[in-house]
């Protein structure tokens, strides 16, 4: 390899061979690539494979314009992901496309429905109060995680809470009257597991009007809750992805969550008290001080630090389970910790066995639920595997009709000079097709219908090149050189011209990528990386094979058929009048 | 050798041509008058924007329906509460669209008239655009034309000189403009496959452009030494040294663009092939024109007025007028406002050599008739 690569800058003028030695190289390396890693076809897009394809759009809550940046855009992203994944879908994908798009690719025979629900909803945080939990399928239970206040906290702790709870009964009010109905159908369906304490401290302070409209309805709904608490296995992932869908935040509910050991864990969980927007920070940090290990420590805003407060007092006094609260996002525990004392410093800590990698995505989730981010949907593209492979049908038709013309054209044209054009066209397009298939893998491509015509179109681009070292060619021929000098003559200032040309196309190219969403994206990929291999393949590949054919008899003497005839060319005039009677043959024969 | 290689030869030694510059004013005037129909036609009739830009949706039903264009209408009308388009394509199936309706509805939409035209919802593609996605795709293609021009103006500035780059981009604008303007009088209607197309005439508009250029360029290096020729001509023989390449590049451009147009309007009767090879093949054809008959005639105009040029062309002309005193031969004074596109003119060449006699008997030896 070091050969080769070493000769190239050389190879143009004198060592064609080189050249040629490594462009083939690079072609069997990149096939056997491509069989190697088994993708031997490119990934087709949706519009020609079939599935549902929904473009997003962020729309950032007034005021908040900033929050549209990458950072976030990739976090709604994940979220995303797990949440089309978590369906059972396989292989959909979801990528970040401009600066404020989320495209979700869905491929058929997936249901679209369900999963056009799931992305289009914004991620939700909240903290709510557990209420019972059990482990789902297999038993034991495992230490779970615990809450802290962080220093300051702890010293404020206590007093604070008790001075709020009392002195504005109403701020904890609903929550607590719910609540408490909720723990009691609870108690009254499973067994005396605990209608604790909580009751009677928090009912204390409940006034009336919160609990009347709670307590009416929630028995019944208590009821079934408790119905569907017993049904879920959380195990089961279609259960577990459907558990508590479409719960309202003032609503209980039930729930799934993993917990530290791995297993399943179902829940009944209270009212959402905190929201994710009350987060204002979360990040995961190694305590040295307390030896803990890695913990996650979470910073509320003003009314967050307050709400906090309120739960955390509360449920400190609760027997377990009930002194828990959840972390949920979009329905899923991702933490339960316990809480041992109120926590009004605006600061706190979760505390626990966790790993890096744990406290990490725990610190990443509580950031995303503060996510101030909503999705619309801007498009949907339902193609049936029908349509799809009826338009890659199609689509490849086109290609072949264009190349078959342009092969046809350049042959009646160029005559012998196509024993090169052809070949570097061939070249060209299974260079293409080889990178298609590959960057399928490597950098998810997916050729969709707009990067077909953009291959179709490159066609020329290719030709083009020919075309204008060509035509340099025999105008110096035509000003009386013999062949090998003609070529290696008109080859620097072809190549000056093919060097400013592809640049500019391959300035469009990268200006709509960057710039444009959805289909035009794949449109520009193709003319850039076809614009590119113009380049090389007209380097590596047409004028080394030119130099050595220029060598050759049938070339350098200018044959009737070889495109270079000097007299057909006009290279000696006089000679001209004679020739042209036999001239016209019909080309096609050719 | 076929026809163009002779035409390719004559025009490489200059033989024949066609007055590109000397003619320019003709070749403006016509410029300005599509570019003024243009205009006028996307004030008067506005652009026909597909459903992509007005938000609502697109439904295509599997092939061979049996039922009806107004029956399907009805069913849609029903359906959705909205009027509906519907076509009938070239494979029997349907295409249903329905303006301003809600993304949210659509699947509801969908599964009725599946129901009513009595095929399985999952066999009909749908096509669902919020009313601002559009917008976002012409937003962001003006915001990728601004760049794009930007960008290619300093390139063409520093790798040319200014005025290459102006001109080059007034006939950007011009291929442009025309595109739209045929749209908007043919009534063609504009989806966002028609965008991609348009902006791929940016690349290739220029790419013509820029060879022609660059051949302009290479032949006026050291003008300014010799006193035979005022840029004028020699911006004349490079675009009419380069036409070969520049119909070669133009057909071959054209042929695969004629497949796409051929198996998108032919095969599948409507979608995104056609969108994009329609407005590629118009687009094409208005950048093969601007490059050659308003690109470099511009560059020219632009040119002339450097104090430098203007003196190269006064050195010229009274050279030539002194050499018409002396009785010479030269030709090029006069020929140099008259063109010649027939074979038999060749010899009354713009900027040809100077061995007529040869030249001449060359141009009456060959009838026209007699190729093809």
């Amino acid at each position: 390899m070091a050969a080769p690569k070493k000769g190239r800058s050389a190879s143009a003028q004198s060592k064609p061979g080189r050249s040629l030695a490594l462009i083939l190289i690079a072609i069997v390396a990149l096939t056997g690539g491509m069989f190697a890693s088994g993708n031997t076809t490119p990934r087709l897009g949706i519009d020609l494979a079939g599935g549902t394809s929904i473009t997003l759009r962020a729309v950032a809550e007034p005021g908040q314009e900033s929050a549209i940046n990458k950072t976030n855009m990739d976090t709604a992203v994940d979220i995303m992901n797990n949440r089309v994944n978590g369906l059972g879908v396989t292989e959909a994908e979801v990528q970040t496309q401009g600066n404020k798009n989320i495209i979700v690719n869905i491929p058929k025979g997936t249901n679209s429905k369900e999963a056009r629900q799931q992305v289009g909803t914004t991620a939700k945080l909240y903290f709510r109060p557990v209420l019972t939990t059990e482990v789902s399928g297999a038993a034991a239970t495992s230490p779970s995680p615990s809450v802290s206040g962080s220093p300051s906290g702890k010293a404020t702790g206590k007093a604070t809470e008790k001075a709020t709870g009392k002195s504005t009964p109403s701020s904890s009010a609903t929550p607590s009257a719910t609540a408490t109905s909720q723990g009691r159908a609870v108690t009254g369906a499973l067994k005396a597991d605990a209608t604790p304490s909580a009751t009677a401290s928090s009912s204390a302070k409940t006034s009336a009007s919160p609990s009347a409209s709670s307590t009416s309805s929630g028995n019944a709904a208590a009821a079934k809750l408790q119905a569907q608490y017993t049904a879920l296995d959380c195990v089961n992932k279609k259960q577990r992805a459907t558990a508590g869908q479409g719960a309202k935040p003032t609503d209980p509910t039930i729930a799934c969550g993993q917990n530290s050991s791995g297993q399943w864990q179902k829940y009944i969980l209270g009212p959402a008290e905190v929201d994710g927007t009350d987060v204002k920070n979360a990040q995961a940090r190694f305590n040295t001080q307390t030896a803990a290990g890695w913990t996650v420590t979470m910073e509320f805003t003003g009314k967050g630090s307050k709400k906090f407060g309120d739960i955390t007092g509360r449920l400190a006094k609760n027997q377990p389970p009930q002194n828990q609260f959840a972390i949920v996002l979009d329905g899923n525990v991702v933490s339960d910790p316990s809480v041992n004392q109120a926590l009004t410093g605006g600061n706190a800590e979760i505390t626990g066995s966790f790993s890096q990698q744990e406290a990490q995505s725990l610190a990443n989730m509580l950031s995303y639920g503060a996510l101030p981010l909503t999705f619309k949907e801007d498009s949907v593209t339902t193609v049936t595997a029908a349509l799809g492979g009826e338009q890659l049908h199609a689509g490849l038709i086109a290609g072949a009709i264009g190349l078959a013309l342009v092969v046809i054209y350049l042959l009646i044209f160029y005559r012998g000079l196509s024993v090169i054009a052809i070949p570097s066209l061939l070249v060209s397009a299974i260079l293409t097709y080889v990178l298609m298939a590959l960057l399928g893998q490597a950098i998810g491509f997916a050729l969709n219908l707009p990067a077909v015509c953009g291959a179709i179109v490159a066609i020329g681009i290719t030709a083009d090149s020919f075309i204008v070292f060509f035509e340099r060619i025999r105008d110096e021929i035509r000003e009386g050189r013999s062949l090998r000098p003609a070529v290696e003559r008109a080859w620097p200032r072809a190549r000056r011209t093919i060097l400013v040309s592809d640049f500019v196309s391959f300035l469009a190219a990268a200006v709509l990528f960057i710039v444009t969403v959805g289909k035009v994206q794949g449109f520009a990929f193709t003319l850039g990386l076809t614009t590119v291999l113009d380049v090389v393949v007209v380097f590596l590949f047409t004028k080394p094979l030119m130099t050595i054919l220029a060598r050759k008899k049938f070339f350098a003497n200018g044959h009737k058929w070889s495109g270079l005839d000097p007299k057909a060319l006009g290279a000696k005039p006089p000679l001209r009048r004679t020739r042209r009677p036999s001239a016209p043959v019909d080309p096609k024969e050719a | 050798m076929s026809k163009l290689g002779n035409l390719g030869a004559r025009l490489h030694r200059g033989e024949v041509g066609y007055d590109f510059v000397g003619n320019r004013k003709i070749w403006y005037g016509i410029s300005i008058l599509i570019t003024i129909t243009a205009v006028l036609g996307l004030a008067v009739r506005g652009l026909n924007m597909g459903i992509e830009f007005q938000g609502g949706a697109v439904f295509t039903t599997p092939k061979h329906m049996t039922a009806s264009v107004a029956k399907a209408e009805g069913y849609a009308q029903d359906a959705s509460g909205h009027d509906a388009v519907v076509q009938k394509l070239g494979d029997g199936s349907l295409r249903i669209q329905i303006a301003g309706i809600d993304t949210d509805k659509s699947d509801a939409i969908k599964d009725k008239l599946a129901k009513d035209l009595n095929v399985n919802s999952e066999n009909i593609n749908a096509d669902l655009v919020g009313p601002s996605w559009g917008d976002q795709i012409a937003n962001k293609a003006w915001q990728g034309l601004a760049i794009f021009m930007v960008l290619v103006v300093v390139y063409l500035a520093i790798a040319f000189e200014w005025r290459m780059a102006v001109a080059a981009l007034v006939a950007l604008i011009h291929d442009i403009t025309i595109t739209t303007g045929i749209y908007a009088l043919v009534g063609f209607e504009v989806t966002p496959g028609t965008v991609i197309g348009l902006l791929t005439i940016l690349g290739y508009s220029l790419y013509d452009t820029v060879v022609v250029f660059d051949s302009l360029k290479e032949q006026t290096k050291d003008i300014t030494k010799q006193t035979r020729w005022t840029f004028s001509d020699v911006a004349n023989r490079s675009i009419n040294s380069t036409l070969m390449r520049s119909i070669n590049t133009t057909v071959v451009a054209l042929l695969p663009v004629a497949g796409l147009l051929f198996i998108g309007g032919g095969f599948l009767g409507a979608g995104m092939l056609n969108d994009i090879s329609l407005s590629l093949f118009v687009g094409l054809a208005a950048g093969a024109y601007s490059s050659i008959f308003i690109a470099t005639p511009l560059v020219a105009d632009l040119k002339e007025r450097e104090p430098q040029m203007k003196a190269l062309k006064k050195r010229v002309l009274a050279k030539r007028a002194q050499a018409a005193a002396e009785g010479g031969p030269l030709e090029a004074e006069t020929a140099h406002e008259r063109y010649d596109d027939e074979p038999e003119d060749a010899a009354h060449a713009v900027v040809g050599p100077r061995n007529q006699p040869a030249s001449r008997n060359r141009g009456r030896g060959r009838p026209s008739g007699k190729r093809r």
